[in-house]
C-alpha cells in the first residue's frame, strides 16, 4: 500500500484522468472559438445599403 | 431495508470471462435491436434513392425523392447510429467496468423517449409535408411534430450519455476498476462529451425551430440557423469518428490481444479531439458569405490541424497494435507476414481493417481536402459531399459497428452467428458496395454534379444542358455500388436477427475467445531495423502520399477557375 | 500485460514512446502545419478565394434592386427561354443576381478578362450558387446580400444549378451566364 501512497501520476496523466475536466474543454473551446466566434460573425454583418 | 433477489444481477460470460450486469444487458440488447431495426428502414430509404438517382432506372417520382432521401438522412445518419452508440455506451461502462449501471429506469426512459421521437419525426417525413432534407434550413418548413420527434430523440440519447457517466461515477466509488479508465471507455468518455456538445447544439437551434414551425416565433435567421444546426449535425459525426475509432481498439484487444501501442500517445490523441475536433462543424459554412476567412480558418483546419493530427494517430497506432500483437505472438517474418495471417474470413476482424481503410483512404483523405477553405468552392454542396460521408459514416462508422457486433452477438444473446460462409461475406459486399458508390459519386461531384437533386439531366428546362457523359456514367456506377451496399446492409440485418432468434445456443462451458494478451507471448525481439510496426508504416506512409497528392491535385484544378476575389 | 479494454499499468503516461508513432507524429505533424500555412497562403498566392464581403437585406430590397439592374442593362430577350431578358452589364459593374423558388434571374452577359462584383442573395429559402461547368458553388441565402467579384477566364454559356434543396421544384432550378470575348 504505501507504495501506492507514493505514486505520482505526471501532471499529463493527472490531465487525462480527469474527465470532469475533459468534459469542461470539450464543452467551453468549441463553444467559445466556434459557435460564439460565429455568432458575431454573422451578427456582425453592416446593414446594405 | 435490504432486498435480496433470487438471483444474482450478474451473470459470468463464458465466451468473455467479462462479469455482465443483467440490467445492463437488457438495455444493451434492446438498443441494439432497435438500431438494426431502423438500420432495415433507413437502408430501404437509401435503396429507393439510389434506384432514382441512377440514371437508367429513376424509380421515384420527385416528391417521394424527396421524402425518401429525408427518411434516409435521418434514420441512417442519426437513429441508427445513436440506438447502436448508446448500445455501445452501456455495455463498456457496465461491463468492462464490471459494474451495475446507474439508474435503470432512467435508462428505460431514453429507450421510451428515443423511439418515441423517431417514430415521431420519420410518420412526419411519411406525412409528406416534411422532406425539408435531414438538415432542415429554415426558412423552409416542416411539420411541428417533425422538430418534435428530433428534440425528444436527442432528450433520450442525453440521458443515455448521463447514465453512461454515472456508471463511471459508481465505478469510481465502488472502485470496480484502478487508476485510469481503459482506453476502451476512455474513447467512450470522449465520444459522450462531443455528444453533450452536439446535443446542446441541437436543443439551442432545434427547440426555438419547433416553436417557430408552431407560429410562437415570428422568424429565424437563416445564417444564424446553419451555424448553430451544424454545431449539432457534423459533431454528431464527429460523435461517431469517435465512437467507431474506440470500436477499433476494442476489436484489436479481443481479437489480436493488442494494447494501445503508447497509452500515452493514444490518450492524447482523443485530448486533442476534446479541444479542436467540434471546430469542424464550419466545414459546411466554408462557401457562406460574411463568414471571416479568420474564422473559417481557425476552425476548417480545427486550429492548426490538430484534430487531423489525431486522426492520423490513430490511423496508425490501431494497424500498429495489432502488427505488435501479431508480431509478439510470432508472426515477426518481413514486412506484412502479420497482415497476410489475419482472420480475413472473420467478419469481426474484416469489418473492422476495412472500416480503418475506407474511413482513411475515402472518407479521411477527402475530408481534410475538400474542408480547405478555398477547394471547397468546388465541392460545396455537390454530390461529393455525400461520396465523402458515406465513405466515413457508412464504411466507416458502420461497418465498424458490424464488426462489433458479430462479436457480441455470442456474448449477449448467447447465440451463435448463423449463416458463417455469408457473414463471412457480407463485410466485403457492404465496403465494396459502399466504396464504389462513394469514389463513382465523387468523382460526379468533382465534375459539378449537384447533391439531393431528382434529376441531373434537367429534361424539359429551357436553361437545362447536359453533364459530360463521364459524369453520368459515374453516377451509374455509383448507384450500382449503393445497392451493393444495400445488399450487404440486409444481408447483416437477416443474419443479426435470425442469429437473435434461431442461432445455435452457446453452450455453457464454451471456450473463452478473447485472445490471449500478446505481450505475454514471450516473443521480446521484434519488428525490423528499430521499428515495432514497419509495415504499418509503410501501409501509413501510402495513406499519407495518397493525401499530399490528392491535395495538390485539388489545388491545380482550383487554380484554373475563374478568378475570384 | 494488458489489452486495449483493460485499464493501462499504472505509469502509463512515463512509458516510453515507440519510433515508429514518434517518426509518423513528426512527419504527419509537418504536413498539417504545412497544410494550415498555405491555406492563408493562397490568399496572396491563388486567384481563388472568397472576400467573404456580404450585406444583410431584405428580399424586397434585394428584389428592387435586381429589378432597377435588369431595367438598366437588358440587352434582348433570351433565345432558349423567351420570358427572360438577358442583362449585360458593364466591367467593374454590381451585378445583382437572384434566386427564388425555382429560377435564377437574370440571365446575364459578361466579357471574358473583366471583373464584375457579382451579387448573390435569395428572395425567399436557401438555395445554391453552382456554376457549370465551371464549379464554383456559393450559398445563397434570403436577408443576406453576399458579393464575389469574378473574372471569367473563358468564353462560353454557363449554367447556373441550384445546388440547395429548395423544395419541390429543386430540380427545376436554373440560371445561366454567358460569357463572350
Amino acid at each position: 500500500m504505501s507504495n501506492e501512497e507514493s505514486f505520482r501520476p505526471t501532471v499529463l496523466q493527472r490531465i487525462l484522468d480527469d474527465i470532469n475536466f475533459m468534459m469542461c474543454l470539450g464543452l467551453v473551446i468549441p463553444t467559445v472559438f466556434y459557435t460564439l466566434w460565429g455568432v458575431m460573425e454573422v451578427a456582425t454583418i453592416p446593414l446594405g445599403k | 431495508m435490504a432486498i435480496t433477489t433470487a438471483q444474482s444481477p450478474f451473470r459470468t460470460d463464458p465466451l468473455t470471462g467479462l462479469r455482465i450486469d443483467l440490467t445492463a444487458q437488457a438495455l444493451v440488447k434492446v438498443n441494439a435491436v432497435l438500431a438494426v431495426v431502423f438500420l432495415l428502414v433507413g437502408g430501404t430509404a437509401g435503396l429507393l434513392v439510389a434506384l432514382t438517382r441512377w440514371p437508367a432506372v429513376h424509380l421515384l417520382p420527385a416528391d417521394l425523392f424527396y421524402m425518401a432521401l429525408t427518411a434516409h438522412g435521418i434514420v441512417a445518419l442519426m437513429v441508427w447510429i445513436i440506438f447502436f452508440e448508446i448500445a455501445v455506451l452501456y455495455f463498456v461502462a457496465s461491463t468492462l467496468l464490471s459494474c451495475r449501471l446507474a439508474a435503470p429506469k432512467l435508462a428505460w426512459t431514453q429507450v421510451v423517449l428515443m423511439v418515441v421521437g423517431a417514430a415521431m419525426t420519420f410518420v412526419a417525413i411519411l406525412q409528406g409535408d416534411s422532406s425539408v432534407m435531414m438538415t432542415s434550413y429554415v426558412p423552409m418548413n416542416a411539420a411541428p411534430h417533425f422538430y418534435l420527434g428530433l428534440i425528444l430523440f436527442a432528450v433520450g440519447a442525453l440521458i443515455g450519455c448521463g447514465v453512461f457517466w454515472g456508471t463511471l461515477v459508481i465505478a469510481a466509488e465502488e472502485k470496480t476498476y484502478e487508476g485510469t479508465l481503459p482506453l476502451t471507455v476512455y474513447g467512450c468518455v470522449i465520444a459522450t462529451i462531443i455528444a453533450v456538445f452536439t446535443i446542446a447544439s441541437g436543443a439551442i437551434i432545434l427547440i426555438p425551430t419547433f416553436l417557430w414551425s408552431l407560429g410562437l416565433i415570428k422568424s429565424i435567421d437563416p445564417m444564424m440557423y446553419r451555424v448553430i444546426w451544424w454545431a449539432f449535425g457534423h459533431s454528431s459525426q464527429q460523435i461517431n469518428v469517435t465512437a467507431h475509432i474506440t470500436i477499433w481498439y476494442t476489436v484489436a484487444g479481443l481479437a489480436f490481444g493488442a494494447k494501445p501501442m503508447s497509452e500515452k500517445v493514444s490518450r492524447t490523441a482523443f485530448l486533442l479531439y476534446i479541444c479542436f475536433l467540434q471546430f469542424g462543424s464550419v466545414h459546411h459554412l466554408l462557401s457562406d458569405p460574411g463568414l471571416s476567412s479568420a474564422w473559417k480558418i481557425f476552425n476548417t483546419s480545427y486550429m492548426m490541424y490538430l484534430a487531423v493530427l489525431a486522426s492520423l494517430i490513430h490511423g496508425l497506432t490501431v494497424p500498429g497494435s495489432i502488427e505488435v500483437a501479431q508480431r509478439r505472438s510470432g508472426l515477426n517474418n518481413g514486412l506484412f507476414e502479420w497482415l497476410r495471417k489475419c482472420p480475413w474470413g472473420n467478419p469481426v476482424f474484416s469489418s473492422t481493417i476495412l472500416s480503418i481503410i475506407i474511413f482513411g483512404f475515402i472518407g479521411g483523405v477527402t475530408g481534410v481536402v475538400m474542408s480547405v477553405e478555398q477547394v471547397n468552392m468546388i465541392i460545396h454542396n455537390t454530390i461529393y459531399v455525400p461520396g465523402h460521408f458515406h465513405g466515413t459514416v457508412a464504411g466507416g462508422t458502420t461497418l465498424a459497428f458490424m464488426g462489433l457486433t458479430y462479436y457480441l452477438i455470442p456474448v449477449l444473446f448467447q447465440r451463435q452467428v448463423i449463416m458463417k460462409p455469408l457473414a463471412a461475406l457480407q463485410p466485403w459486399l457492404f465496403g465494396i458496395g459502399t466504396s464504389i458508390f462513394a469514389i463513382a459519386i465523387m468523382g460526379a461531384g468533382t465534375l459539378g454534379v449537384p447533391r439531393r437533386h431528382w434529376d441531373v439531366t434537367f429534361a424539359g428546362q429551357a436553361l437545362g444542358f447536359e453533364w459530360p457523359g463521364m459524369a453520368q456514367m459515374m453516377l451509374a456506377i455509383g448507384e450500382i455500388g449503393g445497392v451493393i451496399a444495400v445488399l450487404g446492409g440486409a444481408l447483416f440485418c437477416v443474419i443479426v436477427v435470425g442469429s437473435i432468434l434461431i442461432g445455435e445456443p452457446v453452450p455453457a462451458n464454451a471456450k473463452n475467445i478473447v485472445a490471449p494478451p500478446a505481450d505475454a507471448g514471450g516473443h521480446k525481439e521484434i519488428g525490423m531495423g528499430g521499428f515495432e510496426a514497419p509495415g504499418t508504416f509503410i501501409l501509413a506512409m501510402v495513406l499519407f502520399v495518397t493525401l499530399v497528392l490528392y491535395y495538390f491535385v485539388n489545388f491545380k484544378y482550383l487554380a484554373t477557375l475563374w478568378t475570384l476575389t | 500485460m494488458g489489452y486495449s479494454f483493460t485499464a493501462p499499468a499504472k505509469n502509463w503516461a512515463t512509458e516510453p514512446i515507440e519510433r515508429t508513432e514518434i517518426l509518423w507524429i513528426v512527419i504527419a505533424g509537418s504536413w498539417c502545419l504545412f497544410m494550415f500555412c498555405w491555406m492563408i497562403a493562397w490568399h496572396w498566392i491563388g486567384n481563388q478565394n472568397m472576400a467573404n464581403e456580404a450585406y444583410k437585406t431584405t428580399p424586397e430590397a434585394y428584389a428592387k434592386k435586381v429589378e432597377e439592374f435588369t431595367a438598366k442593362y437588358t440587352v434582348r430577350q433570351d433565345k432558349s427561354d423567351p420570358s427572360l431578358p438577358v442583362v449585360a452589364p458593364p466591367p467593374g459593374s454590381d451585378v445583382y443576381l437572384a434566386a427564388s423558388r425555382w429560377q435564377w434571374r437574370p440571365i446575364v452577359e459578361f466579357q471574358k478578362g473583366k471583373s464584375y462584383r457579382v451579387h448573390i442573395s435569395s428572395l425567399d429559402w436557401d438555395h445554391g450558387f453552382s456554376l457549370q461547368p465551371e464549379n464554383i458553388n456559393f450559398t445563397a441565402y434570403p436577408g443576406y446580400d453576399a458579393v464575389v467579384t469574378m473574372t471569367p477566364n473563358k468564353t462560353g454559356t454557363f449554367g447556373i444549378v441550384c445546388n440547395e434543396y429548395c423544395g419541390i421544384g429543386h430540380h427545376t432550378m436554373l440560371g445561366r451566364i454567358y460569357v463572350k470575348e
